[in-house]
């Protein structure tokens, strides 16, 4: 108790900066990855292909050499300017293009889960490609994968340590710092474990009230 | 309001099926029109392909008087209901009903009238707030048809709208449907494998197979003269008898009974032909069970009765080996074993050609007829 009651704005700031990642980039990869899963089932070949090669290759790739990628290498290409584009902003970049991938993913699946009748029925209704995508299909899609949907979030979640090591003070940075002031790390450590666990409750918590109440009957 | 004219149209598939195989055929305006054969025979895709879920290959379907063959689903003022319904799982009855108007950018007020009218009309009023989940398999349909007709399209195609009904339902909403039909007075065209669900339905049948039409008619003609052998096989909840037979001094000769040929005919000896009767139209001649040669019956002993409740199924087997099925009121019913001598009603005798199947007719063929409203 000592070590988080002497430690406290320690523990305060980086778990709000985890919140802070985790947020953004969650918001960010859930809008990529689908809009990602909507180019993989379109019907432009061009569009298809792009979203499947940027699939392979971000999913493929260690999280670690996609930040460093971000950290170190994108500064260098100069397409932004260094003074805007601090290791936080490289952190969440790299959350974002490495979960959106999963996220795309997830989504597509759900996406073959919708019967194919329901897009032939919004065709011959008149819908466009887009609204059939994003009223009919989109929501049934999304209902049927809440599950692997937050499982994606929840590895989110704990990828967002990864940035410690590109000295973004969040959570998991937090054993360094007290290494430095001579704490008990250990005791620090399952500190730190336990946020994670308080954090990632209300996620499941979500997960199940969302599928009670998008539980649809066929 | 619009008929539909199909022109020499056919249907590919990429893997070289010609599922619709240069097809001809006009539908009139307000008129409901059943596209009936078996499973595989092109119906469904031609349904598709004037819907627009098919890209014809060739040919062109025009709706009223414009050329739709290249026009998207939704630009051809059709509407369309499949066989499971499609309906959208996650929107309730009235915003399944209303969605398709939404999309048409009609203002709230009119969405609200049209899905309320028509809910109305379908008997849904009370339904409105429920999911499609939450609705039996008859208000399910009832709300694809609302939907369906809520667009106010030129034509309303149906992908065998009763078979995901059970027994008892499916009688109900088949009386249903026809009354719909009649009321709304929009052309209406329906696919069905179930014969006795066109000939109950339609004002006219194309009965199809390998992607062509074999027999357009109204379903009185396609019951009483089918035009070969695959029609008359087809159609009829009892199976027609086809017997082989042969033409010798003038008579039918079939299973060892000389029957009197239809009127009319110019029948060359010898000549091998197929007879076909229904067995509704078979009559048990009384006291002729011992009577041998030279009677215009057929002879034979009843090998197995079926019963259908009003009526039976007697299956007869002649001397030669032959099967002949007729229907004898319930009550009549006669023990496996007897012996019957059995005749064709006046004029229900059809002859089909021995080589080709067809059938042979006096008169000018007539499963062309116009379809004629005040007649139907």
């Amino acid at each position: 108790m000592d070590v988080l009651v002497n430690n406290l704005p320690l523990f305060l700031s980086g778990f709000f900066t985890t919140i802070k990642l985790f947020l953004i980039s969650a918001v960010g990869s859930l809008v990529l990855g689908t809009i990602l899963a909507m180019l993989r089932v379109s019907p432009v070949p061009v569009f298809r292909a792009a979203a499947t090669v940027y699939v392979t290759l971000l999913r493929n790739t260690p999280l670690t050499l996609v930040f460093f990628f971000f950290a170190f290498a994108f500064p260098l290409l100069k397409i932004v300017s260094p003074d805007s584009f601090s290791y936080f902003v490289a952190a969440i970049t790299a959350l974002i293009l490495y979960t959106s991938a999963f996220i795309c993913e997830v989504v597509r699946s759900g996406i073959n889960t919708v019967p194919v009748g329901q897009a032939e029925a919004s065709r011959a209704l008149g819908l466009s490609f887009g609204q059939m995508l994003s009223n009919v299909v989109l929501p049934q899609a999304l209902r049927s994968v809440v599950p692997p949907l937050v499982s994606t979030l929840i590895a989110l979640l704990k990828n967002t340590t990864i940035a410690a090591g590109f000295s973004v003070a969040e959570a998991g940075a937090i054993r360094s710092t007290l290494s430095e002031r001579g704490a008990d790390t250990m005791v620090g450590l399952l500190w730190v474990a336990l946020f994670f666990v308080v954090l990632v409750i209300p996620m499941t918590l979500l997960q199940r009230s969302l599928e009670k109440r998008w539980s649809v009957a066929r | 309001m619009a008929g539909i004219e199909i022109a020499e149209l056919s249907t590919v598939y990429p893997n070289g099926v010609r599922a619709v195989d240069g097809l001809d055929l006009t539908v009139a305006d307000g008129e409901f029109f059943a596209l009936l054969g078996p499973s595989g025979c092109g119906k469904t895709t031609l349904l598709r392909t004037m819907a627009g879920l098919e890209q014809a290959s060739e040919g062109a379907v025009r709706i009223g008087d414009r050329d739709v063959t290249r026009l998207d689903p939704g630009a051809r003022r059709v509407a369309m209901v499949f066989q499971d319904y499609a309906l959208f799982p996650h929107m309730t009855v009235a915003e399944n009903i209303a969605y398709p108007l939404r999309v048409r950018r009609m203002s709230k007020v009119s969405q609200r009238d049209a899905a309320e009218r028509t809910s109305a009309g379908l008997s849904l009023g009370a339904l409105l707030d429920r999911r499609p989940g939450q609705l039996s398999g008859g208000q399910q349909q009832r709300v694809a048809l609302a939907r369906a007709i809520a667009v106010e399209a030129d034509v309303l195609l149906l992908d065998e709208p009763l078979s995901n009904l059970d027994a008892r339902l499916r009688l109900e909403a088949r009386t249903f449907l026809k009354k719909l039909q009649r009321d709304l007075g929009l052309t209406t065209v329906f696919v069905t494998h179930d014969q006795a669900e066109a000939l109950a339905l339609a004002d006219r049948i194309a009965v199809m197979e390998s992607g062509s039409i074999r027999q357009l008619g109204s379903p009185k003609e396609v019951f009483q003269r089918p035009v070969d052998t695959f029609v008359a096989n087809f159609i009829g909840s009892t199976p027609m008898n086809l017997l082989d037979g042969l033409i010798a001094d003038g008579m039918v000769e079939v299973a060892g009974a000389r029957l009197a040929p239809p009127e009319g005919l110019d029948l060359v000896e010898g000549t091998p032909v197929v007879a076909g009767i229904r067995p509704e139209y078979l009559r048990v001649v009384p006291g002729a069970q011992e009577v041998t040669e030279g009677v215009a019956g057929i002879l034979g002993a009843v090998a197995i009765v079926e019963n259908l409740g009003v009526t039976s199924l007697v299956t007869i087997e002649c001397a030669d080996g032959t099967l002949v099925g007729l229907t004898v009121p319930e009550q009549h019913e006669p023990a496996v074993g007897t012996r019957l001598c059995v005749v064709p009603e006046a004029g229900r005798l059809l002859l089909y050609g021995g080589e080709d199947g067809l059938l042979l007719s006096a008169r000018p063929s007539d499963h062309s007829a116009e379809f004629d409203r005040s007649r139907a």
